[in-house]
């Protein structure tokens, strides 16, 4: 699903250069659940940010869904992300003046669905994140985990292949990321393909996989035993 | 490109933009407002104002002029200076043939008008003194005259027959006719000889020396009836559409020192007045006001959608962050680009209109304020839907334009750095 060869990313900031990733090189298959881990600066973010097109690399080569992902402009960027990848914020980025349900139909807006469709879709992905009855309610009105919720549905709406996650659970209490992580993992159970940036060692624990970074490269790739969020939410 | 304007959502999030700072889209909304206001108010005033001159006008040909004889100031052919002029009958054939841009002339003599005493009119017990003309019926294709229902002007007819019938003015009408008479078929005495009167000018304002108690009889009977030969006081003539009324002048009165043997430089031979030149150059002013007030509006427009431009600019970094997530939800540049656009025009547009009405209802106040004065020069004041299109067309188009600067600005930045924003 995403082969990474020889990915290298820097930022130059005045006369210091500094270079986040140093050579990556990664694979993802289909269906896989991997968590990235990482200190903060060891370039979990920036890698994902890659993943997800929302950043450029400097060198090296990605590609997706046997797509070379390469110098390609912003409206074809635009294009692959709606098509392929759906996007989890730690800090939800949900926009605050729609309702749920009309944050969930906004990548389908994009995907050029007619109204009423989106307006179904829409609702039955709330529905599977068990936020149905709060499809008319704006952000301000749900709690963190029913945001989080809320994005999720947004990322899913769009049938990705692949959901990329940034600290999905970092603005949530404990209770409230098991739940979401047994949402997620549910998700992953379809078949989609789950890439989570967490450096929380519980949460990763709930992947399939789980890859370490220290000082932009790749220090531990290793398969998990995974555990089932479920076992923690009653 | 067209779905987006017919899709709820890009009104949903226009709106949404709009409302999140409702009191910031208003100011700015104003700014176009006041514009376009001004733009209509101002073109519709000055076309008011052009239209008045032109009602001023409108009871004379607009390229009429009129000349009399005087003295002349120059020694010629064995005449000395100071010799009095005297207009005479056959002048008019004579001029209308060596001036072929004349397209009317008409001979007129009076008394009672510049200087000495009007005509002794009396009916019954009731008397008065009152301007005499005698006029050709051609007179009206120069100086229209408004005739009361049941009347006329005077005819070709009054003139062969040397009819003594007679036009009377309104307030000659009230001092010798009693409220309730008709005055028409009835007789006037003018200096003891009997008039039939064949109908009443309305008098209207505007200039010039006529006034509401003049009475006209026909040439023929004036010439006859006081014994003035041939002689004529001063020709009224008219141009035709087309012509240089200035050039025209010149060539009537050069024509005239050659009739009348005065030396082809003598100025004061022959007065004149070129009503046509002032017409001219009032018509001159007043469009000159037009274009200015088009020049204000169009400036006033346009610094009020660069002010939509700027709170765009604005609004779309403040919007920085939204805008990232749409990106990341798979927006393409072209869609972002075209919300911001969609939104200027909008807000242009909006406040486009209102305007509009804002400015035709100020035009309608000042119309009914003005409509009853007649010694105004304003009437009917009007913008031509020509215009107010144009106007729209130039707003969609700065709107356009001036939306490009903050949508461009909206898509320059990486779509993580506008999540990242705060």
């Amino acid at each position: 699903m995403i082969k990474i060869k020889e990915l290298h990313k820097s930022y130059t900031m005045g006369q210091n250069t500094l270079y986040v990733l140093k050579g990556i090189d990664f694979d993802v298959r289909e269906g896989e659940m991997v968590a990235i881990m990482g200190s903060s600066g060891s370039g979990k973010s920036t890698l994902l940010n890659i993943l997800g097109m929302l950043d450029t690399a400097d060198s090296g080569t990605y590609i997706l869904d046997s797509n070379p992902i390469k110098e390609l402009d912003e409206t074809k960027a635009a294009i692959y992300r709606n098509k392929f990848l759906g996007f989890v914020f730690q800090s939800f980025n949900l926009i605050s003046y729609k309702t749920a349900l009309e944050n969930v139909m906004l990548p389908l807006y994009y995907q050029k669905v007619n109204r009423k469709e989106r307006q179904a879709r829409a609702q039955n992905f709330l529905e599977q994140v068990g936020l149905g009855p709060w499809a008319s309610h704006h952000p301000n009105e749900l709690s963190g985990g029913q945001k989080q919720r809320v994005a999720i549905a947004r990322a899913l709406v769009s049938e990705p292949k692949v959901l990329l996650a940034d600290e999905p659970t970092g603005a949530l209490d404990s209770k409230t990321s098991y739940e979401l992580m047994d949402v997620l993992q549910k998700i992953n159970d379809t078949g989609i393909t789950l890439l989570i940036v967490t450096h929380e060692e519980d949460i990763a624990k709930m992947c399939k996989r789980i890859v370490h970074l220290r000082d932009g490269v790749i220090v531990e790739d290793k398969k998990v035993k995974q555990v089932r969020a479920s076992s923690y939410v009653e | 490109m067209f779905r987006a304007l017919f899709d709820r959502d890009t009104w949903q999030e226009i709106f949404g933009s709009i409302q999140k700072n409702k009191l910031r889209t208003l100011i700015t909304v104003i700014g176009v407002l006041w514009g376009i206001f001004i733009y209509i108010t101002l073109s519709g005033a000055s076309k008011g104002l052009d239209n008045g001159f032109e009602r001023q006008f409108e009871e004379v040909a607009i390229n009429s002029l009129f000349v009399w004889a005087q003295n002349t100031s120059i020694p010629y052919d064995g005449f000395r200076t100071g010799r009095n002029m005297q207009l005479k009958l056959d002048d008019q054939s004579y001029l209308m043939q060596r001036v072929p841009q004349l397209q009317y002339v008409a001979p007129r003599i009076a008394r009672g008008v510049f200087g000495g005493d009007g005509a002794s009119v009396k009916r019954g017990g009731k008397s008065g003194a009152y301007a005499v003309y005698g006029d050709f019926p051609i007179l009206v294709k120069i100086a229209s005259k408004d005739i009361f229902d049941g009347g006329r002007f005077l005819n070709q007819a009054d003139m062969d027959n040397q009819r003594k019938v007679c036009v009377i003015g309104e307030r000659t009408q009230t001092e010798l006719f009693e409220k309730d008479e008709d005055p028409i078929g009835n007789y006037i005495q003018i200096d003891e000889m009997y008039f039939q009167v064949v109908g009443i000018h309305k008098f209207s304002g505007g200039g010039g020396f006529e006034n509401d108690s003049d009475i006209f009889i026909p040439f023929t009977t004036y010439k006859k009836v006081y014994n003035t030969g041939d002689n004529v006081d001063w020709f009224a003539m008219a141009a035709y559409d087309n012509a240089d009324v200035v050039a025209v002048e010149k060539d009537i009165k050069a024509a005239l020192k050659v009739k009348h043997r005065v030396h082809p430089d003598d100025e004061f031979a022959f007065g004149s007045f070129n009503l046509g030149e002032v017409f001219n150059r009032v018509k001159g002013f007043s469009s000159g006001m037009y274009f200015l007030s088009l020049i204000v509006g169009i400036a006033t427009i346009l610094a009020g959608v660069i002010g939509i431009g700027n709170i765009l600019l604005i609004s779309v970094q403040e919007r920085t962050k939204e805008l990232g997530i749409r990106r990341a939800l798979g927006a393409t540049p072209r869609e972002v680009r075209m919300q911001i656009i969609i939104e200027s025009v909008f807000l242009t547009l909006i406040a486009g209109i209102i305007g509009i009405i804002l400015g035709s209802f100020v035009l309608a106040i000042i119309n009914a304020m003005t409509a009853d004065n007649s010694g105004f020069p304003y009437a009917n004041p009007t913008v031509p839907i020509k215009f107010i299109l144009i106007a729209l067309g130039l707003m969609v188009g700065l709107g356009t334009l001036i939306g490009l600067i903050p949508a461009q600005r909206a898509v320059s930045i990486k779509p993580i750095d506008a999540l990242r924003e705060e």
